[in-house]
């Protein structure tokens, strides 16, 4: 873990979290991929112990802070996603991209369903069928953003 | 392939480490969404996070000011001059409209047996900017430029030009969240116009669409009703319009009717929403709901006792003309007496 992989990692979160937060026409923002949250599962799969599920709480009490209805909302699901990459990070590294598309479709379908319950749980729910749909773009876009990420740092070894 | 920065230990020790990590965090985070649900004093903290978040939302906002910035510089006259035309129309007709609505309010304050028509519930305007931020997408949610320096308090009503937008949420120094009326967590109580019905209108999370789900299926309720803020709930005062209504299911298999109301303000395209402080002596301000007393409305309306149950003062006058005896002529002296004192507009009136 070296001074570069925790740059690389700020770096590429602050960026997912602009992409996150600009504001774009409302259709375009239905279909937004989790940017942020698929940058800390990649991370959690390529260097899980240099991010990790403290850098996943983290980034999750951001969105908290911008989005979130209830605050720890999204850092409870963003720290469950980073657990998931950190704990399963040799399976899934291991696989094609297609298929480490289809385990990343589920992690974030639990994501969701997370936010889903704590929002049902707080008295914010919000039952459209439409918040589901940043699973499935997040899942179709995780190859491209595997190759851009993987651009941002490669581990010497 | 081993992982990099691996320091020590087996993957299986590390797997058993995350486990931990990760139920502590999950901990953390339930605590968190616990105080932030059941006390207030996380709101301090959200005050904070405001005061953290702003600047970083005013400079992913800047491309969009910047662009409505070089649309004004770069404005050509004749779109301005068209723009000036089109605004002296408004300004006269809406100016042709107010003049009525002083008639009426002068009207109107006569008949209510007032002296003078009463100060208009509106006491002070601000205008705010809206900042162009992602704040939940499928949430319908706002950031205006002002906050707590501008004295923005929170569950302050927020309108445009055209009607009711929203109320404020969470107020940071600068900055304040506007939940819209269209927002799932949005219930706002208003009144059928044409027939005074009163309801609850809930945001549905369509920006176009507002929804009244506890009408009977019987109820009295067109397409094209206009729907005004019915002053209950303490938030917006009383006649501000809400929207109209688009869509009527009675459906008499079901207990309640589907109702659909698209709002009037223009939710979507405003830049710009005016932040509300109004007068708590109008009889037009929101009621706080507390039991058993009046905080606010017109001060001259106040309960009755309750009226006394003698026969001459349960009888119209004309009865107690009517019967001759001494005696009686004086309870009927009486009667209209009591029943002069008692019409007050919302006084307990007995048939």
């Amino acid at each position: 873990m070296s001074a570069s992989a925790r740059g690389a990692i700020f770096k590429t979160a602050l960026i997912a979290l602009v992409l996150t937060l600009v504001p774009l026409p409302t259709w375009l923002a239905i279909i937004r991929p989790e940017f942020l949250v698929l940058t800390v599962l990649y991370w959690s799969i390529q260097a899980p112990f240099a991010g990790g599920i403290g850098f996943g709480w983290f980034a999750g009490l951001l969105l908290d802070a911008f989005q979130g209805p209830v605050l720890g909302e999204h850092a409870l699901a963003v720290a469950l996603v980073a657990y998931l990459g950190v704990h399963e990070h040799q399976r899934i590294r291991t696989k094609p991209l297609l298929q480490q598309s289809l385990v990343v479709f589920v992690i974030l379908v639990l994501y969701e369903f997370v936010l889903f319950a704590v929002d049902g749980w707080s008295g914010h729910p919000l039952v459209t069928p439409l918040r589901w749909v940043p699973a499935a773009t997040g899942a179709m876009i995780w190859p491209a953003l595997a190759g851009v990420l993987s651009r941002s740092y490669r581990p010497r070894t | 392939m081993a992982a990099f920065g691996t320091r020590s230990g087996s993957p299986r020790n590390r797997g058993g480490a995350a486990g931990f990590r990760f139920a502590l965090y999950a901990l953390l985070s339930v605590l968190i969404m616990v105080l932030d649900q059941r006390l207030d004093w996380l709101e301090r903290v959200r005050f904070a996070l405001q005061a953290v978040t702003y600047p970083i939302e005013v400079v992913l906002n800047s491309p969009v000011t910047g662009w409505h910035w070089l649309e004004r510089e770069f404005a050509s006259r004749h779109a301005l001059e068209a723009e000036n035309q089109r605004l002296r129309e408004r300004l006269h007709e809406l100016e042709m409209r107010t003049l009525r609505v002083d008639a009426l309010a002068a009207q109107n304050a006569a008949l209510i047996g007032l002296k003078n028509a009463l100060p208009p519930v509106a006491e002070r305007w601000l205008p705010a900017q809206i900042v162009n931020i992602e704040l939940g997408g499928l949430r319908q949610r706002v950031l205006v430029d002002r906050g707590e320096r501008n004295g923005v308090f929170r569950n302050q009503a927020v309108l445009d030009d055209y009607g009711v937008v929203g109320q404020t949420m969470h107020v940071g120094p600068w900055s304040a969240q506007v939940l819209l009326i269209t927002d799932p967590d949005q219930d706002l109580p208003v009144q059928v116009e044409r027939t005074g019905l009163r309801t609850i209108a809930v945001g549905t999370g369509d920006p176009t669409a507002l929804a009244l789900p506890y009408l009977p299926a019987n109820a009295n309720i067109r397409v094209g009703d206009v729907l005004v803020t019915s002053g209950l709930g303490g938030v917006f005062p009383s006649g501000y319009p809400v929207g109209r209504v688009t869509d009527v299911h009675p459906d008499a298999a079901q207990p309640l009717a589907r109702v659909v109301a698209a709002p009037f303000a223009h939710l979507q395209t405003d830049r710009e929403v005016m932040l509300l402080w109004f007068r708590h002596s109008s009889p037009a301000a929101p009621l706080k709901e507390r039991a058993g007393e009046l905080t606010s409305g017109n001060p001259s309306i106040q309960p009755l006792p309750a009226p006394k149950r003698s026969r001459a003062a349960a009888r119209p006058p004309s009865r107690a003309r009517a019967a001759p005896p001494q005696p009686s002529r004086k309870s009927s002296a009486r009667a209209p007496a009591k029943a002069r004192s008692a019409p007050a507009p919302s006084g307990p009136r007995k048939p």
